[in-house]
């Protein structure tokens, strides 16, 4: 077997394995969503509601926050 | 909250990059128009004597089109959007402001010299990467500059979580910078040959068909991280913004973004159908292009289902519809690219009018009027005045919309009589045709797309004049419009 076979067959598993990686994606977004565990639609907020005074859709925690202001 | 109430966006880097923005797309549609005259009419040629020939012109075409206005509006609408779906103000970090203003003077002075480098025919002959080393080491630096002011932003922000179009603009930052160091490596001829070369002059680290290689990798994703991926963050952004339309699907929005990633990246080996390359990747950069149409219409499909239900903003708001008919050419030339692609449709389209046709209904339709839709979001917010005039922006659609169609039907019609002759042979099998048969034919229809530049240009300008007008005599906003962008 020579490398261009080589490179041709790592190819085709290379396909594979990224469509079930994608495939794989889809279905953690939807199960996500139906356990509740996350609500991947509330984000589209973010465009609409983007004042820098706006409530932010997933606050940093306060406390990070200023932690990062006291170490500036 | 009530420690940021006197905090604004600070859209100074905005502002000086849409400018730019407008200064390069005048100037590479310019010089786009003048080429596309010289096709049909070869005497304009001589004008100018060696600096005004096609062969110098056409790369400060491509490259003030690429590196000067798409860069310049995707910076422009980062320093936008990014503040604004991050939640935080450039002006909280002076050092994000220091940065992003050498980025700003050195992209500037870098691009104008790089221009006028090729004009003297200072040139690395490679399509879409014709800078010389010393102009590929200012854009690297300047690339470096402006991750330091995402990741810096990001780094500040208070909305924990990356909206859809941040994650595109990172993918915009991360594809280039590996493309365009891949790409151009090249070593002086100075050092290639003892001394005889020059300094300034240098050839590629790779050779033959794995030159080839590399600069189609480079070539097709040149267009997939600059002319389609940054440009999808922006209508991700201008186009829920004005129409007061969350995005139909953030879902879909992820997972398009996945798929374009994960399928982009190997399909740049159609540019080299029918030729050296090993047969198998040519196959492969077929299978990738056809199935690339998933994640392109996934996004356009996203974007014109965000209107769903508001149709009514298409004929009320100019704005809608300069975004809606971006879209809609986003669709066309996406699937156009991948048919294209197929290798027995290839085998009539290579090197025929019918690619500068998919690449100008993508790039006309597509990135510039989305480029100008977001500046025409953009200007009442950064000059606090109202946009001066509809009916101005009415007239430039329509104009520049007939001036798209009558660009890509022409080259359509072109190519594939181009490329029937080149192939037609006779009852014993010689060649028809001449090349220069083909030359006689297809003068109308190069009349035609030169006359399609004039329009689009006579657009832009009317754009840009729009624009000025709005910096300088727009009805001043007493307050920042919400969503739908004010006009006179």
């Amino acid at each position: 077997m020579d490398i261009r076979d080589l490179q041709g067959y790592g190819s085709f598993f290379m396909t594979i394995f990224l469509v079930v990686m994608l495939y794989g994606y889809i279905i953690h977004l939807y199960r996500s969503e139906k356990k509740g565990e996350r609500d991947y639609e509330k984000y589209g907020r973010i465009a609409l509601d983007d004042e820098v005074t706006s409530t932010p859709v997933e606050d940093k925690p306060a406390s990070k926050r200023e932690n990062e202001k006291e170490k500036k | 909250m009530q420690a940021n109430a006197a905090l604004e966006y600070d859209y100074s880097l905005a502002k000086k990059f849409t400018f730019l923005t407008i200064l390069f797309g005048f100037l590479g549609m310019l010089v786009g128009t003048i080429i596309a005259a010289q096709m049909a009419f070869p005497e304009l040629n001589y004008l100018l004597g060696e600096y005004g020939t096609f062969s110098r012109l056409r790369p400060i075409h491509t490259n003030t089109v690429v590196f000067g206005f798409t860069v310049s509006a995707i910076f422009a609408t980062w320093f936008y959007v990014g503040q604004r779906v991050l939640k935080v103000s450039m002006a909280e970090s002076r050092f994000l402001m220091v940065v992003g203003n050498i980025q700003f003077w050195l992209y500037f002075v870098g691009a104008l010299l790089a221009t006028v480098s090729l004009l003297f025919g200072i040139s690395s002959s490679k399509e879409y990467a014709q800078y010389e080393w010393p102009f590929d080491i200012v854009v690297v630096l300047v690339w470096v500059l402006w991750g330091f002011n995402i990741m810096g932003l990001i780094g500040i922000r208070r909305e924990k979580a990356l909206y859809i179009s941040v994650w595109y603009y990172l993918a915009c930052f991360l594809g280039i910078a590996m493309l365009y160091l891949f790409n151009n490596m090249a070593i002086p001829t100075y050092f290639a040959t003892e001394g005889l070369g020059s300094i300034v002059h240098s050839v590629s680290m790779y050779s033959g068909t794995n030159d080839a290689l590399v600069q189609w990798w480079y070539g097709h994703n040149a267009v997939a991280f600059g002319f389609t991926v940054p440009i999808v963050g922006m209508i991700y952004y201008f186009l829920p913004k004005e129409s007061g339309q969350a995005i139909y699907s953030y879902k879909l929005s992820l997972l398009s973004f996945w798929g374009l990633m994960f399928v982009y990246l190997w399909a740049g080996s159609h540019h080299l159908l029918w030729s050296t390359v090993p047969d198998w990747m040519q196959t492969m950069g077929s299978a990738f292009s056809i199935v690339l149409i998933l994640p392109s219409w996934g996004s356009a499909i996203n974007m014109l289902l965000t209107m769903k239900g508001e149709w009514n903003q298409v004929t009320e708001n100019p704005l809608i519809k300069f975004m809606v008919l971006a879209s809609t050419f986003y669709m066309l030339s996406t699937i156009e690219g991948p048919i294209q692609a197929i290798k027995s449709v290839n085998a009539i389209a290579h090197f025929t009018d019918w690619i500068p046709g998919h690449v100008h209904d993508g790039v006309l339709g597509w990135v510039v009027f989305m480029v100008m839709a977001s500046i025409f979001h953009m200007a009442p917010r950064m000059f606090k005045r109202e946009i001066y005039s509809r009916k101005l922006m009415e007239m430039q659609f329509w104009l520049q919309t007939t001036a798209v169609v009558l660009y890509f039907t022409s080259m359509w019609i072109a190519g594939i009589t181009q490329g029937m002759m080149w192939r037609a042979v006779d009852e014993y099998g010689n060649l028809m045709y001449s090349f220069i048969d083909t030359v006689t034919v297809l003068h109308p229809y190069y009349a035609i797309r030169a006359l399609s530049g004039v329009m689009y240009l006579t657009g832009f300008i009317m754009f840009a004049y729009n624009i000025y007008k709005t910096m300088t005599a727009g009805r001043e906003l007493s307050e920042e419009p919400q969503f739908r962008t004010p006009m006179a």
